[in-house]
């Protein structure tokens, strides 16, 4: 056993798009334990609960993270949806759909940028943005906000597509299916974007069940567990199967985000083709007064909306589990053996999204 | 097969027009909902104080008495929801972001008084001495 020394890493780093320290323990360049630590970013958000009454409370929800913004905000909305027994119109659901699948491929693009990057393939990564800037003109033309959407309230969608803007977002989609294929050919094919990340952090099925990993960290160890076959929103009328992949490496993990922009992109063609004519939003009365958790699937894997309301216009908790508090110990797992030029890699094969995690 | 896809990528970009904008020598174009920041025609609004009671952030600050809407810009998010609520519709979101600032401090409007008031003492005014 050689000499035991210990590098700290973050929670400022070049790699890092945001916080979160990891005490290395390495032996001569292998990495033998990462110590985790977090709390740099922490805002009280779920605090505010008391303070902004359960409609209010959805602007707050949205600024949970700023990169699936409109996920939060449905998830939040889905809760206390089912906690007051509220039916949302149809098109509404087939709206967020939409919504949450451009998000789920801007994440991804986002994701496949910062990858990129953290390899040193620089201009890659500002291909995969120029691609993604697309999915937010989209986003400004049809919500006003490019970050923010504030679209999603209790009761439906603040904001209609007209019939032929969901024309024109699926011929745009369409049109940038090529851009994305020429983009992802290098991340799939590439010999220099293989060497770092074939075999690369491998998790094994089992681990990855033991460990909890979830969203495309599970899926990539072979793991099926894609919470939108539960069917909420419009996803029980969309026909579409997890991607799953089974070598658990980190080029396994970049695959399946990959396939999983073309399958957002044929989500969206589907429900542009069935979405109904109606209402988007229902009047809401009455006050939440129940107990609910509710699953969802974000581009980074399953969150955990829970809501409990006491028949009063303010909520008494609200929690959320993101999927990247999921995915940290499945990461520290891969972490254990790995060389310490491979760390930056690793950890950014997890999607890590602090902002969330912490609150 | 490298040098092909290398040479495919160098002679496009050569005859491609740039992917980002020459900002600011080209203006960005918004969309028509951009949200940007609001903006109040003063003569419509009635001071119902609706705004300012479902603004969120508590940004918006009405006084009836003086006639004056405060709007902090800084404590704004754009959400819309006065836009949506306002009675008389005075209220518009504009597209294009508000200026920066350096210090916190409200955007206040004054209604200007009707325009038939200050007539009405004008004549009485002129009126008066000629009487």
């Amino acid at each position: 056993m050689g000499k035991r020394t210990i590098i700290p890493f973050g929670p400022q780093h070049p790699v890092l798009p945001e916080p979160i320290h990891l005490d290395l323990v390495m032996e001569d360049e292998t990495v033998v334990e990462a110590i985790p630590s977090i709390g740099y970013i922490h805002r009280g958000l779920e605090k505010l609960v008391e303070k902004k009454d359960f409609i209010e409370y959805v602007y707050v929800a949205e600024r949970i993270c700023g990169i699936c913004s409109f996920m939060h905000g449905m998830g939040y909305c889905q809760s206390v949806e089912h906690g007051m027994g509220l039916e949302i119109p149809r098109r509404a659901e087939y709206l967020r759909t939409i919504w949450a699948e451009l998000s789920r491929i801007h994440s991804h693009l986002l994701w496949l940028g910062l990858l990129a990057d953290g390899f040193g393939f620089e201009s890659l990564f500002m291909h995969s943005w120029r691609i993604r800037e697309k999915i937010l003109d989209i986003f400004e033309a049809t919500t006003g906000g490019r970050v923010i959407f504030s679209v999603c309230k209790v009761g439906g969608t603040r904001r209609d597509m007209s019939n032929d803007t969901l024309k024109d977002i699926v011929k745009t989609l369409t049109n940038m299916e090529a851009e994305v294929k020429e983009l992802c050919d290098v991340f799939v094919e590439d010999y220099t974007v293989k060497s770092r990340t074939v075999g690369v952090g491998v998790l094994t099925k089992q681990e990855a069940h033991d460990l909890g990993a979830v969203g495309p960290m599970g899926r990539a160890s072979g793991l099926p567990s894609d919470m939108r076959l539960l069917g909420y929103a419009a996803y029980d009328d969309l026909d579409f199967e997890p991607i799953i992949e089974t070598a658990g490496d980190s080029y396994a993990r970049t695959v399946v985000r990959i396939r999983e922009i073309y399958q957002a992109i044929d989500l969206i063609k589907q429900a542009a083709a069935k979405i109904p004519d109606g209402e988007i939003s229902v009047k809401v009365t009455g006050v939440p007064n129940a107990e609910i958790f509710e699953r969802l699937e974000q581009p980074r894997g399953e969150v955990i909306y829970y809501t409990k309301g006491i028949g009063t216009k303010f909520l008494e908790r609200v929690r959320v589990r993101t999927p990247t508090f999921a995915n940290v110990p499945p990461m520290i797992k891969t972490l254990q053996g790995c060389d310490l030029a491979d760390v930056p890699i690793l950890i950014l094969t997890i999607d890590p999204c602090i902002s969330c995690t912490e609150r | 097969m490298g040098v092909f896809k290398i040479g495919k990528m160098i002679i496009s970009s050569m005859f491609n027009k740039p992917a980002t904008l020459m900002y600011p020598v080209i203006a960005r174009v918004y969309t028509p909902i951009t949200r940007g920041h609001i903006d109040i025609a003063m003569d419509g609004c009635i001071f119902c104080g609706i705004c300012s009671k479902r603004c969120p952030t508590h940004a918006i600050v009405v006084e009836k008495p003086t006639k004056e809407w405060s709007i902090a810009r800084l404590q704004c998010i754009q959400c819309n929801c006065c836009v949506e609520v306002c009675p008389t519709k005075c209220l518009a979101m504009a597209n294009t972001y508000s200026p920066s600032v350096t210090e916190r401090s409200m955007d206040t409007f004054v209604q200007a008084p009707k325009e038939d008031v200050p007539k009405a003492v004008v004549d009485a005014t002129t009126d008066t001495p000629t009487a």
